[in-house]
Formats: structure tokens, sequence, C-alpha cells
């Protein structure tokens, strides 16, 4: 087996076996990365030096049996929203081309407290808002199973690289499917986590009561493994958690037996691809034959989901984004008049397109006269959506169903609508609304050879079980 | 389209996002903005009386913590960053 194709997982054994280093490893990935990324563009920004460098001090530390944890010098790549000390980290927007945070996400100092070597950052959507990576303003990413795809968005560089072997595994976000669609369009296993078990310190802010930082990887014990490692409570994120039940691992068991399974008749319907529909229903099947208890219900206000999302996202984006001037950091335009003219500008050329569209909405639906009609009034929804989520656990273990109702779209085919754009968040976007946990599992492809994903959502807090479920799923298919 | 977006409020929305727009960017602003708000207008369709405004999920209020200094001084690296510094502070337009 090449080095690239092992799991984070088996990598870290065999480090610790001696049968292969950290360097090595990094060495192999670099390699992998000047191999394919010229196509791919899965990285905003490689760490050369600064991953060799590290991969070498941790070697050290694992052989003096100072670093002895699963995931201990295998490298990693970083979502280019999430910041790094002394590396470039850009949201993949013009108005941060330059900038070099001064402190680590805690997130990534979790990672790096384990042993993780950094290879890079990877590229996204601008500010994580889109579902293609094509909003990027350092290039489209190419889906590795077609390049002529998207890979999917917004953690669209995580997803990719982990798919093509640039990386062993990757950490993305997920506000309203970031996480989850890309993962399911590139064919690994992405989760995005009960809101509030990762912390967001350092992840710049998109809509901050619904980003999530989680795991993109090649298989759900390295899902498991590299949560229970980023999960921790943090003083300085005010809506982080404090969980006793981060020991995710544990749930790396093959048993769904008695399991309820739900899947909303809502998740099925019109504007879902025939292919796409028969994948998760096989995959249903298979859970059901391994002796869950499988049963189709009314979710319920499902298409309110969507607008009640963008409101709400576009809000936060407005007040998050306003610290973007050109003052402190980032891009200043070259010429203005006195300081308003100057933040006007700077903003206007430093943001894209779809950026500015957001914050354009948010603004409006946060402005006097219009606060609660449109802003209070998604917040309403927002409760009504948790609400027929807490009935549907009140009888189910947990929900399955699509990711997205296609698989990869063709590169230049989403941008045009942006509703239609929009319209395929409708499975994930509601998982957001209620802070719940989801997580994505390859589950088959379509005819033209595109990886199709299986959603599986919990009640809050309820990662274990989806774990457990994706795991058996994941186990059997491999027989 | 139900919700049409006059040229005053797209004015008034770009001051609020500190936002300047070319003429054909206000154009479409206009146009994707209408059209969102005729997507979300289908909010109104749910009855929400007696429902209250949800922000968090969970009920976390009132977290605090001690207002101790954990990092080191890193002024020199955060001033690295500005577009414009002068004798250890951020430099900006005249005001006045």
């Amino acid at each position: 087996m090449h080095i690239a194709d092992m799991t984070a997982v088996s990598l870290a054994a065999a480090i610790r076996e001696g049968k292969t280093t950290a360097v090595e490893a990094a060495e192999a990935m670099l390699a992998r990365i000047a191999e394919k990324d010229k196509e791919l563009n899965c990285y905003v920004t490689v760490d050369k030096e600064g991953a060799l460098r590290k991969a070498a001090e941790v070697q050290e530390k694992i052989e003096k049996g100072e670093l002895t944890g699963p995931l201990a010098g295998v490298p990693v790549a970083i979502k280019d929203n999430l910041c790094t000390e002394g590396l470039l980290t850009t949201c993949a927007s013009r108005i941060l081309h330059n900038f070099v945070p001064t402190y680590t996400a805690e997130a990534v100092r979790n990672l790096q407290k384990a042993g993780a070597v950094i290879l890079g950052k990877t590229n996204m959507d601008e500010f994580a808002m889109g579902s293609t990576t094509e909003t990027s303003a350092y290039g489209v990413t190419r889906n590795p199973h077609n390049t002529e795809h998207v890979p999917g968005g917004s953690s669209g560089g995580s997803a990719a690289a982990v798919a093509a072997g640039e990386c062993f595994y990757a950490l993305g976000s997920d506000t309203g499917g970031s996480i989850r669609q890309p993962a399911s369009y590139c064919g690994v296993v992405g989760m995005k986590p009960t809101y509030g078990t990762v912390s967001r310190y350092g992840l710049i802010a998109y809509g901050s009561s619904l980003d999530q930082i989680g795991p993109l990887t090649k298989d759900v014990r390295d899902c498991a493994t590299v949560l229970e490692v980023i999960a921790s409570h943090d003083d300085k994120d005010s809506t982080s958690l404090v969980r006793e039940d981060t020991d995710f691992t544990k749930a790396l068991v093959e048993d769904v037996k008695g399991m309820r399974i739900g899947i909303p008749n809502d998740y099925l319907g019109e504007g879902l691809d025939a292919e796409v529909k028969d994948a998760i229903l096989q995959a249903a099947k298979v859970l059901e034959a391994q002796g869950a208890v499988v049963e189709r219900f009314d979710l319920s206000l499902v298409e309110y989901a969507i607008p009640a999302y963008y409101t709400i996202a576009a809000a936060e984006a407005s007040s998050n984004l306003e610290r973007f001037d050109g003052i402190k950091y980032g891009y200043r335009t070259e010429e203005y008049a006195g300081l308003h003219n100057m933040y006007k500008k700077s903003r206007s050329e430093g943001f894209g397109e779809e950026v500015k569209r957001r914050i354009m909405l948010g603004s409006f639906v946060l402005s006097s006269g219009y606060y609660d009609a449109y802003y209070l009034k998604a917040l309403r929804v927002k409760a009504l959506i948790k609400k027929a989520f807490d009935e549907a656990f009140a009888k189910y273990d947990m929900i399955l169903g699509p990711v997205a109702p296609t698989t990869a779209p063709r590169l230049g085919e989403s941008l045009a609508d942006p509703i239609k754009m929009y319209l395929g968040d409708i499975y994930t976007i509601a998982i957001n609304l209620a802070g719940l946990p989801g997580i994505s599992v390859p589950c088959g492809q379509d005819s033209k050879g595109l990886p199709i994903g299986m959603q599986l959502i919990g009640d809050c807090f309820q990662e274990k079980k989806l774990i457990r479920a994706a795991y058996t799923y994941e186990q059997y298919e491999k027989k | 389209m139900a919700n049409i977006i006059s040229d005053e409020t797209i004015e008034y929305v770009g001051i609020l996002a500190k936002l300047e727009l070319s003429e054909e960017e206000k154009e479409q602003a206009k146009k994707d903005m209408g059209r969102m708000l005729d997507y979300i207008d289908k909010l109104g369709e749910l009855d929400t009386t007696g429902v209250e405004p949800m922000s968090h999920v969970f009920p976390v209020q009132n977290v605090f913590r001690e207002d101790v200094v954990t990092n080191g001084d890193t002024r020199e690296q955060l001033l690295s960053n500005a577009p414009q510094e002068k004798d250890g502070m951020f430099m900006v337009p005249r005001t006045f």
C-alpha cells in the first residue's frame, strides 16, 4: 500500500511501530501535492518548510515517548478560515490576501498538541459563502473524481485534498452544510458536531450561531478520532459547551440492533436525483438488515429552513464582516477621499460578489423597520424547526437522508442563479439551525462515477449514535 | 416580483453595509435582493404568534471569565498586518 493511501489512524500506528516516520509521511504528502495540486487547487497555501520542520520535531517526541496519541505525526490540511499563527490565512478572500494571524484557532491547537503536522491551508468559498468553492478569490478547486465537476463547498479544498490523498485528514467548518456536502461530493466522511462541541475561537466568523468546526476524513474511525481530539471546552468561546462524553472512538462498534431510524418523506420528494435516492434507500436497507428499525415519517417545515437560514446567516455575516475595514489588517484601496470613502472602497474592492450580496441582504433584514418582519421572524421559525426535530427525536434515534439533492454539478453551472444554488442546501441547512450533529458517509456512485453521500442526523449530543451507525454501515460495505 | 427594491433603499443599505456599488452592481443588487425577499416572504405563511425568537439553541447565558492576560505582547506582529502604521499605532486617513 502506498503511504498516501493509508488512513490517519493507521499511519499514526505505523509511525509508532517504526515502520515509517512523520517526516516520510510529510514528504509523501508534499510530493503528492506537487504532483496533483496544480490541477486540483485544493490548497491556497502549502507550508512546505513548516511541515517538514514540524514533522522532524514530532518524530523526535514520538521516539522519546512524549507523544503517544492516535494522530501523532499525521499530516493534516486546515481550511483557510481557521487562524494559524504565522501562516497566511485568507478566507479565500482578496480582503485578507496578506493576513498573517498572531494566534492559532483552538481546534488547530488541540491537533498540534496531539502531534499534528500542518501541511497548509485549503481553498474554500470566500468567507465560507457558497456551495461549490467557486467563489474563492484564488481560483476554483476541482473534484478529484472528475475534474470538470466542483468539489462542493464551502470546505471544498479540504474535501478534495482528503479524496486526492493530498493530506490524511482535514478540518473544515459547517454553517449550512459546508463540511457534509463537499464530503458527499468527494466521497469522504465529514461530520458537523453539535453546536458548541468544538471551540470556534480562531474561526473567522460567518454565521456565529450556526458555525461549527469538524473533521473531513477517509473513514469513520478517523472521523471519530479527530473529533475526539478537537472537541474541548474553551473559555475563549462563550458558546462552548462542557461535555463529558467526547470519547467518540468508544462508539466505533458494529451494532445497530434496535436502533430506530427515521427517513423523512420530505427528504425524498421533488428535486431529489433518482440515483441519489436509490443509493440512500439501499444504504438504509443495509442498516435495516443489520438490525435497525427503519421507518418513513413526515418531518414538516422542511421548505422553511432555507429562507430562515439565509435571513439569519446573512444578518450575522453583515455584522461579523464589519471588522474588515482596511485599517487593522488586510486589503486597503489605493486611492480614497477620507475615512468613510476608504472603508467603502476597500470593502467593495476586497469582497467578492456573493459576499457582498449576503452583506447587503443582512444589512437590510437588520435595518430599522425590517428587523421584526425578517430577522425576528426567521428566529421564530428557527424555534419551530427545532421543535419539529425534537418531536422526531422523541420517536427516532436518528434521521437518515441524502446530503444533497444531486451529485457534484459541473464547474460553472451553479453561480448563475443564487437561489437555485441555495436550494441545494435543503437537506443540510436545518441541522445548523437546530444545532444538531450530522455526518456524511459515502454510499456509492452515480452512473457518471461521482460519489453519493448518506447523511445521518442525530439529536443534540448524540454523535456517538451517528458514529456507531456510520461505522456499522462502512464495515458492512467493506466486506 | 413582489418586492421592488427602490434606488433609495439600495443607497441606504449600501451605507449600512459600507459598500460602494457601481451602477451596474446596484441594478443587480436590486434584482437579487428583491428575489431573495420574495423567497424569504415564504416564512409569512407560518403562524409564529407566541413563539419566542430563538437566537441560540442552548440556553447558555452570561458566560464570564476572569480578565487575565494569557498571550504575550504581540504588538509588532499585529501592526505588521496593518496597511499603514506609524510609531506603533494604526494609521487611518484624516477623519475631519
